[in-house]
Parts: C-alpha cells; structure tokens; sequence
C-alpha cells in the first residue's frame, strides 16, 4: 500500500495531545513525519505520510480531536507579477516563511520554512500565494 | 532672513530643470543634517507616496450610443453591477461591488475573487469587457435591452474618480475576542495575537502636511500610475490631531481627499484589484502628493518621521463594530515598523496592508517627473478645510 501524505494543522488547545502515539497504537499506522512544526498553546502544523489498512479511520479519529487534516499539495509558490509587498501575510504565516526584511519592509518568501498550511492563499488580498499540485 | 517661495518660483525652477526635489524620507535626512533653514533654502518640493486597499474608489464611464439608442437604466460590467441612474450611456463603477451570484460570505469566509476593483484594472490593462444593459423603451430611447464588449479604448469617457482616499492615518486593528475575526483590516487573529496597520507612516502625503497648508482643490498629484488631481476633500473628512488620554498631541488624523483623473492614461501596476476574506472586494490605488516647500513651517511638517507619527490601537471584535468610544492606546509608526508593538501588557506582531515598498517607489517616480521638468506643481484653487475649522463626524439614527 502507497504512503499518504497528509498536512494536520492543531489549534492551541489540540497540540498538547498525543495524537501521533494514538495513530500508531490504536489504528496501527506506520507515519513517517515530514515537516513538522509544534509548540505548546500555539498553532502547529505536522506534514506526515501514513501508511495503513486503518488509514481511513485514523483520520476519522484525528478530525474528531479536533485536528485539521488536508491532503499534502506540491507547494506553495508565490506570484511576483502579484505580490505587492503589503506585508499583510507576515503575521499570518505561522512559520515566518513569509517575512519582512527591515527597514526596506520588503517580503520575502523562503520556501524551506514553508509548511503548506495555505493560510496565505486565501488571505493574501492579491491572490499572490498560489498552490502548486 | 527666513525662506519664503511662491508657486510660480518653484515651478520656474522645475521647468529649468534647476529644482531640487526629493522624497519626504531623503527630507528627513537632509534635516538631520542641515536642519530645518537650510533644508527649507535648498529643497523646493518633496515627495510623498502610498499604495493601499482605498474602498472607496471608482470609475465613471460612458459608452456611446448604439443604433438604436438605449437609455441604459441598469448596467453590468462582467456581471458587475455599475450604477447607471444617471444620463443614458454614464455609469459609475465602484470598486467594491461584486458580481451577481457571487456566494459573498453565505460560505464564511467569502473569498471575493472578483469585484469592481478587479475589473477597473482590466479595463486599464485594455482586456475586453462584457457590457449589459437594460432599460425600459423610451421614444427617443426605443431600445431596452444590448449585450456587448468593449475595451476602454473604445469608449468615450474612462475618469476614475474616488470619494474618500489617502487616509491621513488609520487605525491599529485587533481583535480581543477568542476567534478569528475577519475586517477590511484583514485577517485578526483571536485573543489579540497580531495587529494590522494601514499607512506608509513618514511617507504617507496627508501625515506630511497635517494642516492642507499647500494640499487642496485641484492640486496636480500622481494617480495610479497616471496624473490626477485632487477634485475635493474626501468624503468623512474630519481632520483633528490626535491626543492621548493625558492630553498628549500624537500628530494628525482624519484628513481624506476625493481624486479624480483620466483612467485611460493610467498603469495596473498602480490600480489593483484585491480581495478582503470575509470583507468584500477592493481596489488598491497608488498615489502621490507633491508637497512645494514655500516656507520653513511645511519643510518642519514635511519632516516628521515616523517615531512622531502615531496610530490608535482599535479592536474590531467589539469597539469598532458597535462603535464603541475610546482605544487601546495609541502606537507610533517607528514601533508598528518593527514588527512587534505591546497592547494591554501582551507582545503581538504587526503586518502592514499599505505596502511600503510601492509608497517609496510612488515617491520616486513622481520625484523623477518633477526634475525631469514635465510635472508641474499646481497652486490649489481653494486649500481644503482643516484641524481649526473643527468638523465633526454626524452619526445616523436608527
Ligand atoms: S499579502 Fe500577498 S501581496 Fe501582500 S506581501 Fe503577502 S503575498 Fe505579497
Ligand atoms: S502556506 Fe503560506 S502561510 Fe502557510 S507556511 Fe507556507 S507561506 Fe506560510
């Protein structure tokens, strides 16, 4: 059976639980963990690919703690033609993959940092942030 | 003895390519330097830029008549409604209307892809735009129903004329409430976790001249690209200066202008559309204002930095949808830039929406058109009301 790739996004009061050890003991996944990037009582994201005959129940399991599961997409490229250097995204992008350089208040998009969450996508008012399958 | 300048001087000056122009900030540092005197001697104008989210902008249009005629009572531009109750064949476009149909925020957040906003920068890119009209028949207007395309060069009349622009300044938005919030200011983390800003501060035209010593009716300034002109005060113009709750003066606020100018002459890099999650559409409008340096009062004004120029700290979970008195305290430019201000004792990181970045380039290019000789300042018909003519906001009942 082929690996899945999954995003999990946590909310503050979802990150403390032990949704990984779950996923191995009770639904017997094998997980690989990708990108992950947790800190207590903040936003986390976790970017995994499972591998499992309870592949389907251990994401029923992980929407029902409250944890956000999407499909893993290629990535996130961001249109320059687009991109007017507001900085609206920066406060946005929980992993500072978006960023503002000083004092020139220009943007700058480092796609190592960038863990695919989208919250961009939609809030960028320029449609710059674009999804790339 | 102390500078005086007229108009007329300076735009001598500019014509003999002999003026010395330059940006608001490159003032601030002319003054660090030479102080207020000599600064006030050897500049004759100064630059100011911003490119922002302005709402309240949009564009008249008139078609021409077709055979047979139509009077056009409602009109629709890519599916857009424009406002046509006025003579056969005008309309007026405004950048915040969204199609028909579109789901608005029926599957919160809406999205907003496309608005007025959107299609004024495609009538200024030259694409091809679907007009539909209908109307009851009139004797000299027999025709009641037309579906066509234009581009904007094939119409008579394009003016972009925006009622309320260039917001002196603008609030500090947060949101104190535990969930997302989402405004015209953006996206508003819950439990006050980041706060937006719109202004590009010490470059910002109405923060440069807090007064309207030299800003008013008919002042020639740089309009999406193109040149336009100052065509009135702006709708909601309140001009005061702002104080703190001891009584501490923290620079202007209130000021805002309505502009008007020829669309057909003007460039999308600086008349974009956007899209506000859960707000609505818009159009993000780049604008500059000269500001001529006749005596050492505007040079003092003119070089106000950013560390002088203050924001009010606003919550939109609460105070300002129901207009709820009073702030969280104010913020100045220098620390919102920074990218972390405190609010109520908490850390929170800051985002602009008014692009900074664009505002330095607008100052650039209308500095260039001033030394190059071919943009020249204009003396206002009339200067626009000011902090001492004391106007107040009226409130609607109901
Ligand atoms: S919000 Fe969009 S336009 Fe603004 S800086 Fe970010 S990517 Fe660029
Ligand atoms: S998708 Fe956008 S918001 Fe999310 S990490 Fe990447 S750049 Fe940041």
């Amino acid at each position: 059976m082929a690996p899945e790739r999954i995003v999990l996004r946590f909310t503050p009061d979802t990150t403390e639980k032990p949704v990984i050890y779950r996923l191995v003991r009770d639904y017997d996944l094998v997980i690989n963990i990708l990108k992950a990037n947790i800190n207590p009582q903040k936003e986390g994201t976790l970017v995994l690919e499972l591998t499992g005959e309870k592949y389907q129940q251990g994401l029923e399991y992980l929407r029902q703690e409250g944890v956000s599961v999407q499909p893993l997409i290629e990535g996130i490229t961001r249109n320059e033609q687009l991109c007017t250097m507001c900085g609206g995204c920066t406060d946005i992008c929980p992993t500072k993959a978006l960023y503002m350089e000083r004092p020139s208040m220009e943007v700058f998009f480092n796609d190592d940092k960038c863990i695919v969450c989208q919250l961009c996508v939609k809030a960028c008012p320029m449609h710059a942030m674009e999804v790339r399958f | 003895m102390s500078t005086e300048k007229t108009y007329a001087e300076i735009n001598e000056k500019i014509k003999n390519g002999k003026a010395v122009v330059m940006t608001a900030e490159e003032l601030i540092a002319l003054v660090e330097e030479k102080g207020f005197s000599r600064a006030t001697q050897e500049v004759d104008v100064v630059t100011t830029g911003t490119f922002s989210p302005m709402c309240s902008s949009g564009a008249f249009l008139n078609f021409g008549h077709s055979e047979p005629r139509i009077r056009m009572q409602r009109v629709w531009l890519n599916d857009i409604e424009a406002y046509a109750g006025l003579a056969a064949v005008d309309a007026y476009i405004g950048a915040t209307q969204v199609p028909e149909h579109d789901p608005l925020n029926s599957n919160y957040p809406g999205e907003f892809r496309y608005g007025g906003g959107h299609l004024i920068q495609e009538l200024v890119e030259r694409k091809r735009v679907r007009l539909k009209a209908s109307s009851y028949g009139t004797d000299c207007y027999p025709r009641q129903e037309i579906e066509t395309y234009f581009t904007i060069d094939e119409i008579n009349e394009a003016i972009l004329f925006n009622p309320r622009n260039a917001y002196q300044n603008y609030n500090c938005a947060v949101n104190l409430s535990p969930r997302t919030i989402y405004t015209y200011m953006g996206v508003l983390k819950p439990n006050l976790s980041n706060a937006h800003y719109c202004s590009a501060g010490q470059l910002s035209p109405l923060l440069k001249d807090p007064y309207f010593k030299t800003i008013g009716i008919g002042t020639r300034i740089f309009l999406g690209g193109g040149v336009g002109y100052v065509a009135w005060n702006g709708t909601q113009h309140f001009p005061s200066i702002q104080k703190d709750s001891t009584g501490r003066e923290l620079g202007p606020a209130g000021g805002t202008l309505s502009l008007i100018g020829d669309l057909k002459q003007m460039n999308s890099k600086w008349l974009k559309g956007a899209s506000f999650l859960g707000y609505g559409a818009t159009l993000a409008v780049g604008i500059g204002l000269p500001i001529p340096i006749l005596n050492e009062e505007i040079t003092k004004f003119a070089a106000v930095k950013d560390k002088d120029l203050y924001a009010p700290i606003v919550d939109y979970s609460d105070a300002y949808p129901n207009r709820k008195p009073g702030n969280l305290g104010f913020v100045s430019y220098a620390e919102l830039k920074t990218g972390e201000i405190t609010v109520n004792g908490k850390h929170v990181p800051t985002a602009p929406l008014s692009s900074y970045p664009r505002a330095k380039e607008i100052a650039g290019i209308l500095k260039q058109w001033i030394s190059d000789g071919t943009f020249l300042i204009t003396e206002p018909v009339k200067l626009l009301p000011n902090v001492n003519d004391q106007i107040t906001a009226n409130s609607l009942k109901g």
